[in-house]
């Protein structure tokens, strides 16, 4: 996928704006702050062993003395039922959250991506057929259809990506089959035309570049939509397995002690929506800056 | 004229997505791993009650048969039987539809006067305070995980505040049945009961603004940006120069042509409000479709799963049908022209 | 200057955008005496619009800002008229005829109901009232006047329903309802192509000259102000770079940059000197 996706081509003509862009990314707080949270969560979930004050709570350990105990300077977010570190517990449930986003964007995006370039590039049935499956897609909530294939499958987080991914590739695919109409009728795609470039060519090294700015904002609020509905799944029931920590499935088993522990519950609720407020203050960022109409 | 045929247009599509919708279905259900029938009976039933089960279903006949004849139930509006209850799957949903439709309509209607004026109010002070809190609230309502939100209204508004109920629709005692059009707000008004309406306010409050947060967050954005999007036109900038005045610049000349990006985008939106619906329905016990839905997918019961999701789909296809019409009825360029602009 | 209808004073405007600013325009001097025809010609960035917007109170602060200067009308500084003062003289005093008569209509109202709004406004303002059926009357006359055959019917359509002509007759419409003395017109019709955009011209002209109008027109095509116009301001990067009777500037021109806009200006053949309009892309 890496020759598909390649940021160098999106960067060659906005060189020349890159003090204009510096100057605005670094005069807009909100789009730091988003980026700050993103990557330090990356970095807590991959680290989470080392830095984690009882990395063996993330397992199935059981410590009724310390069952149920409220937020203090030893667990920071409380303990659970059974004793555990929740704080522990919630970091290294961004690993579930973030892998979740990863495997599905990681299919989606460049999927969606050529759907939508092969639409928006070839007329007649083709075109039909992709964007009509969009449409479809459209009317299918993706939180049911992973209920749906959790129901005759397994209840299985890998089943819920598949049934994610199969439906969010469609977004990508509406947003650059309308770039790619509007593209394809500028002259310089019509200039390489007449020069007898290749399709593939025209695709990916004259059209894909002028994409992938518009394709980076909607990755980025992406990620913390799919982890919403990841987030749901789990709280639903139908996560990862216990004892792993997944922050969805806390919030779910915590519930059942509100109001009185409400720290169970709701730190790893906040913890998701922490995470998902990154992913859009970022993508909000990326908008304001490459100048990205709102997507429709 | 030409609207008509936009319409008839928009029509087929959805007629085309409905198909599509049951293909994908039809193929979740019957072509996927995994047998219907020994989902249904659960580990311990024997072989012969297995294949007495898949005959009766029809599930050992080739695949395209079984969609025809799960086509034919569908087009008699017959969504088969519940595996697990052994009911209609119909009778299950006409009996919790009408409560998740009232949730939905109060929360969109709701969604959509709070969303429109935020965004408003955001994009007439575009870069200042007022905007950032708006571009605030609405990005926090847009990220912030439904059933976190329900359990964090239930803990302040039911257990810290003691002000709403957390949970159901009406409470046992009031001995109201809601049989005219079974949203317990209408019936109850039809019926001059306005105590009940009242009451019945008060359950629906809170699962609403659960489920409204994110399509509000939506729409004020889109608002905000439709708003600075029309403001920049001539034709706006033409009404400054004539000296009409700004209340009514704002409020006639630039939010009508800016009523449609928000509309379409809940059109857009609506199937994820389904979706969320699930949860919100679940975490207040409210007695809808998708609080049904969700236990017969834990239960397995794929007929009903099934069902759930089709009506979910055309529930999805009715609602942007309806939006089309109110497009048209804002935006003299789609009714003219027959396409949005 | 007490003579001139409009007269501005030494403008000095700046923009800020991204932590920089530059000065846009430079020490703009322009007369307009009442009921003549004065034209303000230069390329696109030479601070014609802006000074343009400055005259009818359309700058955005920020990021523009009025450096220095005044701009009077009537001997009145408009820079220095309160607000509502000085909103009192939009539509009324002084009216401008948009350029683009594709986008500046507001595509989800009636005609009627655009110039009815204007026209209600501007009473408002004036302390005059009409009945609604009063005001329709103005309006339908106001649409014949720019010569609609039936303005019944243009007054009922929405803008996509009309041609590209019919839309700009609206504009100039618009602009006439209150009677104005001043009028100020944007390159009307370069959106248009070339036999419509003569005929706008053609009725504008007229309109003026009836009425007794003082018109200001701001181009960039110098075959437009040779039809139109009896004195001409030339601006190039903000500055005021020669003025003179228009006869005079087209036989002697005294700046090279003048002569190269003359120049540019394509002579079709049969007395029609509106080329190069429509070429804006």
């Amino acid at each position: 996928m890496s020759d598909v996706v390649n940021p160098k081509a999106a960067e060659l003509p906005r060189l020349s704006n890159a003090y204009q862009n510096w100057y605005r990314f670094s005069r807009n707080p909100t789009a730091v702050i988003g980026a700050v949270i993103v990557v330090l969560a990356i970095l807590a979930a991959i680290f989470a062993p080392y830095i984690t004050p009882y990395p063996q709570h993330a397992g199935a350990v059981v410590n009724f003395r310390f069952r149920h105990l409220p937020p203090s300077g030893t667990f920071w977010f409380g303990t659970d039922d059974v004793g555990r570190d929740i704080f522990t517990r919630v970091i290294f449930g961004l690993r579930v959250s973030l892998t979740l986003a990863l495997v599905v964007l990681g299919t989606a995006v460049p999927f969606g991506t050529i759907m939508g370039l092969i639409a928006g590039y070839f007329d007649g049935w083709t075109e039909t057929i992709i964007m009509r499956l969009t449409d479809v897609a459209l009317a299918i909530p993706p939180l049911v259809m992973a209920l749906a294939v959790a129901a005759v499958l397994s209840p299985d987080l890998t089943h819920s990506m598949l049934a994610i991914a199969a439906l969010w590739w469609t977004w990508h695919t509406r947003l650059v089959y309308s770039m790619t109409r509007q593209i394809r009728s500028q002259e310089f795609i019509e200039a390489a035309e007449t020069l007898g470039a290749s399709k593939f060519h025209i695709l990916f090294r004259e059209i894909l570049p002028n994409c992938i700015s518009a394709i980076a904002v909607k990755t980025s609020l992406d990620c913390g939509f799919v982890i919403l509905v990841g987030a749901s799944l789990s709280f639903l029931g139908l996560g990862i397995q216990p004892p792993t920590p997944d922050l969805g499935t806390m919030v779910a088993a915590g519930s059942a002690f509100l109001p009185e522990h409400w720290w169970e519950s709701m730190m790893p609720g906040f913890a998701i929506l922490v995470l998902a407020l990154g992913f859009n203050l970022l993508g909000d960022g990326l908008r304001d800056l490459y100048d990205v109409q709102e997507v429709k | 004229m030409e609207f008509t045929l936009f319409l008839i247009r928009r029509i087929l599509w959805s007629l085309l997505v409905l198909f599509g919708l049951s293909i994908v279905i039809f193929v979740i259900a019957r072509a996927m791993p995994g047998d219907p029938a020994r989902l249904a009976l659960g580990p311990r039933a024997s072989a012969e009650q297995v294949t007495q089960l898949r005959e009766e279903l029809g599930l050992n006949k080739p695949l395209v048969q079984q969609y025809v004849l799960y086509m034919e139930g569908l087009a008699e509006g017959d969504l088969g039987k519940s595996l697990l209850t052994r009911r209609p799957v119909n009778d299950d949903i006409r009996e919790t539809f009408p409560a998740t439709f009232e949730l939905v309509l109060s929360t969109i209607t709701i969604a959509f006067f709070l969303g429109v004026p935020l965004g408003v109010l955001a994009s007439r002070f575009k870069d200042r305070w007022p905007d950032n809190a708006v571009r605030f609230v609405s990005i926090l309502a847009a990220v912030t995980p439904s059933f976190f939100l329900a359990l964090l209204l239930q803990i302040l508004a039911g257990y810290v505040l003691h002000i709403l109920p957390t949970t159901g629709r009406l409470p046992h005692n009031i001995g109201f049945v809601a049989d005219m059009t079974g949203l317990v707000t209408v019936d109850a008004l039809l019926r001059g009961r306005f105590d009940v309406f009242l009451e019945a306010w008060r359950y629906l409050l809170l699962p609403s603004i659960a489920l409204m947060a994110a399509t509000m967050g939506q729409i004020a954005r889109i608002t905000r940006s439709s708003m600075i999007d029309v403001s920049s036109q001539d034709y706006i900038e033409a009404s400054r120069a004539f000296g009409v005045p700004e209340p009514v610049r704002l409020f006639k000349y630039m939010l009508r042509p800016s009523f449609v990006p928000p509309l379409t985008i809940m059109g857009l939106e609506f199937a994820s409000l389904i979706g969320n619906a699930f949860v919100v329905e679940l975490v207040f016990a409210w007695p809808g479709m998708a609080a049904y839905g969700v236990r017969t997918i834990l239960q397995k019961d794929l007929n009903a799963v099934m069902g759930v999701v089709i009506v979910s789909g055309v529930f999805f296809v009715v609602v942007n049908l309806v939006i089309d019409a109110l497009v048209g009825f804002v935006d003299p360029r789609v009714r003219i022209r027959g396409r949005r602009a | 200057m007490s003579e001139s209808l409009l007269s501005i004073r030494g403008l000095n405007v700046q923009f800020s955008a991204y932590g920089r600013s530059q000065q846009v325009l430079h020490d703009v001097s322009l007369d307009v005496p009442a009921h003549s025809q004065v034209a303000l010609v230069g390329e696109s960035g030479s601070g014609k619009t802006v000074t343009m917007k400055a005259i009818m109170g359309l700058l955005r602060d920020p990021p523009a800002r009025i450096l220095s200067g005044e701009i009077r009308y009537e001997g009145r500084d408009l820079l220095k008229l309160p607000p509502r003062e000085r909103k009192k003289l939009n539509g009324t005093e002084m009216s401008m005829v948009f350029q683009d008569p594709m986008s500046s209509l507001n595509p989800v109202f009636t005609i009627a109901d655009q110039l009815g709004t204007i026209l209600k406004y501007a009473d408002r303002r004036l302390g005059r009232s009409r009945s609604g059926r009063e005001r329709m009357a103005r309006v339908l006359e106001v649409l014949a006047q720019v010569r609609m055959r039936d303005p019944e019917r243009v007054a009922a359509s929405y803008p996509v329903m009309l041609s590209g002509g019919m839309r700009q007759r609206v504009l100039i419409a618009m602009a006439l309802l209150s009677e104005p003395k001043l009028l100020i017109a944007d390159e009307p019709g370069t959106a248009l192509d070339v036999t419509t955009q003569a005929q706008i011209l053609k009725l504008l002209k007229d309109l003026v000259a009836d009425r007794g109008l003082a018109l200001l027109m701001i181009t960039h095509n110098l075959g437009v102000v040779r039809e139109t116009s009896d004195y001409v301001y030339v601006m190039n990067k903000g500055v005021v770079v020669e003025h003179a009777p228009a006869a005079e500037l087209f036989s002697a021109p005294r700046e090279d940059y003048t002569r190269s806009l003359i120049a540019a200006v394509p002579r079709l053949t049969g007395g029609m000197r509106f080329g190069s309009a429509g070429a804006r892309v």
